[in-house]
């Protein structure tokens, strides 16, 4: 005897092997389904009729469908850290020791204590969230609510899964192996086109795999199978299996995702590599053929969610498909001609059928005869109007509905175990509608069809076209009992109470009442919705229209969007070229921007902030050495290299010596400050800008932008060379003394290299350039060397340094030696509003007789208040810390804050808060006292003092 | 993601290029008024429609150059080298 696995198998039939056995595991349970089983004909073929519990209401619920539309079948599958919630059992494929389970439901599937919320539903309509839970605020019920709602569990550690990437070109891509996709196909392959062809399914054919079709006169199947091997034999053709387009972007740019491996078949985590479990394709197409087929609608009355009541053309790929029937006595209700296929097939595999309603006043004369001989009954002009069973269906009552079916009258009532509706077909043209066409409501089918082309994007086969259809939505019946949205627990009643608070807008009415916004988006409720709301204004369909449809057409993994994109290559990072140095020394390395580098070098025994201070006493005792090789490097050169760069700098560079250096700040052409650095001439017609670090490549392009588009004229050319050198900044007392242990050919003596002076020369046999430009206060040689170079003078400064008492120091030091001096940090003390004179540059932009860019906008009233924020130092009264993005207050002042701190440290000798601070006229209060303000709290008093809070004569630097 | 037609190096991938707001917009001189001024700062035609705007291919040729698009469908009718003039172009119906 053939193995059966499980009750509802029917004897024959079907592209299942019977003789392979797959055993799996349901809530705990073993079960038995056959290979080319999925997931849910397994269990239905196991009898199993329940599989979740509703979103809201916690109904029990079972399959609607066979497919991607399944808005109640969803289960969680694998266990622990690589387990995924809410995956369609409808369209996973059965897999040996799978282990599903089902979501919702607490404490079990079958005894669940949120079914009380079933028996109160007149509580929960629309918008009761917002309605209900205010007093005293959200906060007191969103952990209950939270515990309560919700599908499945993201799971908590680490997906031990991996995804991929890959990219694609193709002049063609057909989506959708049916018989229409692949015709197109053949038909794209033909001329010699590139093309890429997707189906859902692990098997190409569609329907036509089970529904029994004749094709150009022969055998379905047979047809597939020809012109499957035609396509295997064309180079150019590239069939994705198990791969779903989710989403079509600008220029036909289309993400599918494919399906590889399933969990038990990866192999496990402590076995090495693990198979891909899912590849993202990101495919670039001259041409879409979307050949994405129908989906079938449900009809809509009272009590219409009951486990065994399901799609009838999903009944009928259940059975011919997997051999196994919905149920045991099966009633159909229909609005279209597509159900009465299923009546008599089931008769067939010896199904009691108890006979089809057509919801039309005339059904088909053929199809009705060939049903009535058959011993199955037709009943015209009937819609069911009610159901009982509270785990499976037991009972549904038909009604009679009047002639243009706004009036219901009851009729019969039918035991039954099962019952298939159909309420005609949707095409699925989601894709069509992320691609940019529009798609309006068709009376006759009541489906959306296409309205407005898309330039490279085609429809084919079933997609274009609706199926003439009855009535789909019953009129009689309590409509809190009539579900339009299964997955989010939207009834006919939530519309109406949404429409009676007047969200008439369909995006309105959508959420408000989350109808079509769950993990379905609406497969099998938007076209119901349009129905229930034309019907309840007393407006056509036609004259609603439908809301927007976006990606993702299915759910998509969040592995499969992130790829390999994660932890150490979830961005590119910039090396420093002495890292490997930095990490044999110590050094504590974070991300800044792109960059990682040394925040600090510790020794044993030493906290963050004692390191910190150890190094910044190095630097203003001995000397200390800093990797400044991040800073933005670029050369200009040309005749006009002086002209170009002067018309950016609020600093006149017209009288810049070569060998030279000049400090200078870049505005935007708003007049607010964009980036700082220092110019150096190294010839008249060559000149080296430095930039901040995180600003390099925004000032590179914002040079070349004015470069290229607005002084084509000038004859320059501007080249980034922020990695070709490595930059080391040596800087103390003790900074000449160990550069001179260097063999070098420059003279490093302060009469022949003064301060702000430049050389470039050989150093160590290297080609060197040393600018000495100080970001500490102290006297500071920015040595710049060839990048692979960088850790041989590194090791050789420290080295001839190590009796002077030279350390490396890191960022943390570095920017509270900047502080100590009062210098500016772009970015850190200045934003988006902060103009020259708002940090004491107003003078200079003013005397400053050139135009530059940003100039004429600071004589706009808005740059010229006299009560804007401006730039002062602080000193604690209280002897408080300050912290960075504290509030200031001025007594008596009438604004709630009259600034903010933007930097906060130690002075290193005397251990005391210093900060910088914007601060309405702050200039003009030095020596008065403000109140500090975290996160709403006074936390503490301080003085505005003037800048620098070390060697304000500036001497330490210049000698 | 766009696909962008470069001038120099054909269609290209979104992520190569930076966008830089309008083109064919032009500085003018300082001595103007505050109005003027704060016009060609921050007044934009934010329209539906045909959009002249510039772009740099910044990961690939290093040039910006200009481009007319469709801000209704995000279409790039035409790409041409800065400093080539404002070509004429039909609105789409």
């Amino acid at each position: 005897m053939k193995a059966r696995s499980g009750p509802h198998r029917v004897p024959r039939g079907g592209r299942v092997d019977r003789t392979r056995i797959i055993p799996f595991e349901f809530n705990g349970r073993r079960f038995d389904g056959f290979a080319g089983d999925s997931v849910a004909s397994a269990l239905l073929a196991n009898g199993i009729r329940v599989v979740g519990r509703s979103f809201k209401f916690h109904r029990p619920r079972g399959f609607l469908s066979a497919g991607i539309e399944e808005p109640n079948g969803l289960l969680t599958m694998g266990e622990g850290a690589a387990s995924t919630a809410s995956i369609r059992a409808s369209v996973e494929m059965l897999v040996p020791e799978l282990k599903v389970r089902s979501q919702g439901g607490w404490p079990s599937l079958g005894f669940d204590l949120g079914r009380a919320l079933d028996f109160t539903a007149s509580l929960w309509q629309a918008g009761f969230y917002n309605k209900t839970f205010i007093w005293p605020s959200w906060h007191a019920y969103e952990p209950a609510i939270r515990r309560m709602a919700g599908l499945g569990h993201a799971p908590d550690g680490p997906d031990p899964d991996r995804y991929e990437l890959r990219n694609a070109h193709c002049d063609v891509l057909v989506i959708g192996a049916g018989v229409a996709g692949l015709r197109e196909t053949l038909a794209a392959a033909q001329t010699g086109a590139r093309v890429v062809l997707a189906e859902r399914d692990l098997e190409c054919g569609g329907e036509t795999l089970w529904n029994g079709a004749t094709i150009e006169g022969g055998i379905g199947t047979g047809w597939l199978e020809g012109a499957l091997s035609e396509l295997e034999a064309l180079p150019e053709v590239r069939v994705l299996r198990g791969t779903t387009a989710v989403g079509i972007y600008d220029d036909r740019v289309t993400v599918l995702v494919e399906r590889l491996a399933v969990a038990p078949a990866r192999g496990d985590a402590s076995g090495g590599r693990r198979a891909p479990r899912e590849r993202c394709w990101i495919v670039r197409a001259q041409r879409i053929v979307l050949a994405t087929g129908a989906i079938e609608q449900p009809l809509i009355f009272e009590n219409n969610d009951r486990p065994g009541i399901m799609l009838a053309g999903s009944a009928r790929q259940y059975l011919r498909r997997f051999g196994v029937a919905l149920g045991s006595r099966v009633l159909i209700a229909t609005n279209n001609d597509s159900a009465y296929a299923l009546a008599r097939e089931l008769k067939e595999a010896g199904v009691t059928v108890l006979g089809l309603a057509d919801t039309r006043p005339r059904a088909p004369s053929e199809l009705s005869a060939a049903l009535k001989s058959a011993g199955i009954d037709v009943f015209p002009g009937s819609i069911p109007v009610g159901t009982a069973g509270f785990s499976g269906l037991k009972s549904v009552k038909l009604g009679h509905l009047n002639s243009d079916g706004s009036r219901v009258d009851p009729g019969e009532l039918f035991d039954c175990d099962a019952l298939a509706v159909s309420g005609g077909f949707t095409p699925a043209l989601q894709l069509y509608a992320h691609a940019g066409g529009a798609l309006a409501y068709d009376p006759s089918s009541g489906a959306l069809l296409p309205v407005r082309p898309v330039r490279g994007v085609t429809t084919a086969g079933a997609a274009p076209h609706g199926t003439p259809a009855g009535v789909r939505v019953s009129p009689s019946g309590r409509s809190g009992r009539k579900w339009v949205d299964l997955l989010h627990d939207v009834t006919v009643a939530d519309l109406e109470l949404a429409l009676r608070e007047n969200y008439t807008s369909m995006e309105h009415l959508k959420r408000y009442t989350t109808v079509g916004m769950a993990a379905d988006q609406g497969k099998t409720s938007a076209a119901a919705t349009l129905d229930v709301v034309a019907r309840l204004r007393g407006m056509a369909p036609t004259e609603l229209n439908h809301t927007t449809m976006r990606p993702p057409y299915v759910p998509v993994t969040l592995g499969a969007i992130a790829g390999r994109e994660l932890g150490e290559r979830y961005a590119p990072r910039r090396e420093l070229p002495i890292r490997g140095w930095h990490a044999a020394n110590g050094a504590l390395m974070h991300d800044y921007g792109e960059w990682r580098r040394p925040t600090v070098y510790m020794r044993s025994g030493e906290t963050r902030e004692s390191a910190v201070r150890r190094e910044v006493m190095a630097v203003r005792e001995q000397a200390g050495l800093f990797d400044a090789s991040p800073l933005g490097k670029l050369e200009i050169h040309g005749p006009d290299a002086v002209d170009f760069l002067d018309r950016f700098y609020l600093n006149d560079l017209t009288t810049l010596k070569p060998l030279r250096a000049r400090y200078g700040l870049m505005l935007r052409e708003s007049g607010v400050i964009f980036d700082d650095g220092t110019v150096t001439s190294l010839a008249p017609d060559h000149l080296v800008v430095t930039t901040t670090s995180a600003g390099a490549r925004n000032v590179f392009q914002w040079l070349e932008e004015w470069r290229q588009c607005e002084w084509p004229q000038l004859r320059v050319a501007i080249v980034p060379v922020t990695e070709q050198w490595a930059t080391i900044s040596l800087s103390g007392p003790k900074a000449r003394a160990i550069l001179a242990g260097l063999d070098s050919d420059i003279d490093l003596s302060a009469e022949s290299f003064p301060h702000l002076g430049f050389r470039e020369g050989r150093l160590l046999g290297l080609r060197a350039r040393i600018a000495r430009v100080s970001f500490t206060g102290e006297l500071t040689y920015e040595i710049n060397v060839p990048a692979r170079a960088g850790r041989t003078l590194w090791e050789a400064l420290l080295s001839v340094g190590a009796g002077e008492g030279l350390q490396p120091i890191g960022l943390d030091a570095l920017l509270s030696l900047r502080l100590e001096k009062g210098f500016l940090h772009i970015g850190t003390d200045t934003d988006g509003t902060t103009i020259p004179d708002d940090v004491g540059w107003g003078r200079v932009a003013a005397n400053k007789r050139r135009d530059f860019i940003g100039k004429r906008s600071l004589g706009l009233p808005d740059n010229k208040r006299t009560d804007r924020h401006q730039l002062v130092g602080l000193a604690s009264v209280d002897r408080a810390a300050f912290v960075i993005g504290s509030h200031l207050r001025i007594a008596g002042s009438a604004h709630a804050s009259d600034g903010w701190i933007t930097s906060a440290g130690m002075t290193a000798l005397a251990r005391q808060p210093m900060g910088l601070a914007m601060l309405r006229e702050g200039r003009a209060r030095v020596g008065e006292e403000v109140d500090v303000y975290d996160l709403g709290a006074r936390v503490g008093r301080a003085r505005i003092v003037n800048t620098p809070f070390f060697d304000p004569a500036g001497e330490r630097m210049n000698g | 993601m766009l696909r962008i037609p470069c001038p120099h190096c054909g269609v290209r991938d979104e992520p190569e290029f930076v966008f830089g707001g309008p083109t064919h917009l032009s500085r003018p001189d300082p001595a103007v008024s505050d109005a003027v001024w704060a016009d060609y700062l921050f007044a934009r035609e934010n329209l539906v429609g045909l959009h002249y705007e510039r772009w740099l291919h910044a990961y690939g040729c290093g040039c910006w150059f200009n481009a007319v698009r469709n801000t209704l469908t995000h279409e790039i009718v035409k790409t041409y080298p800065m400093g080539e003039p404002k070509p004429p172009l039909e609105e789409p119906s």
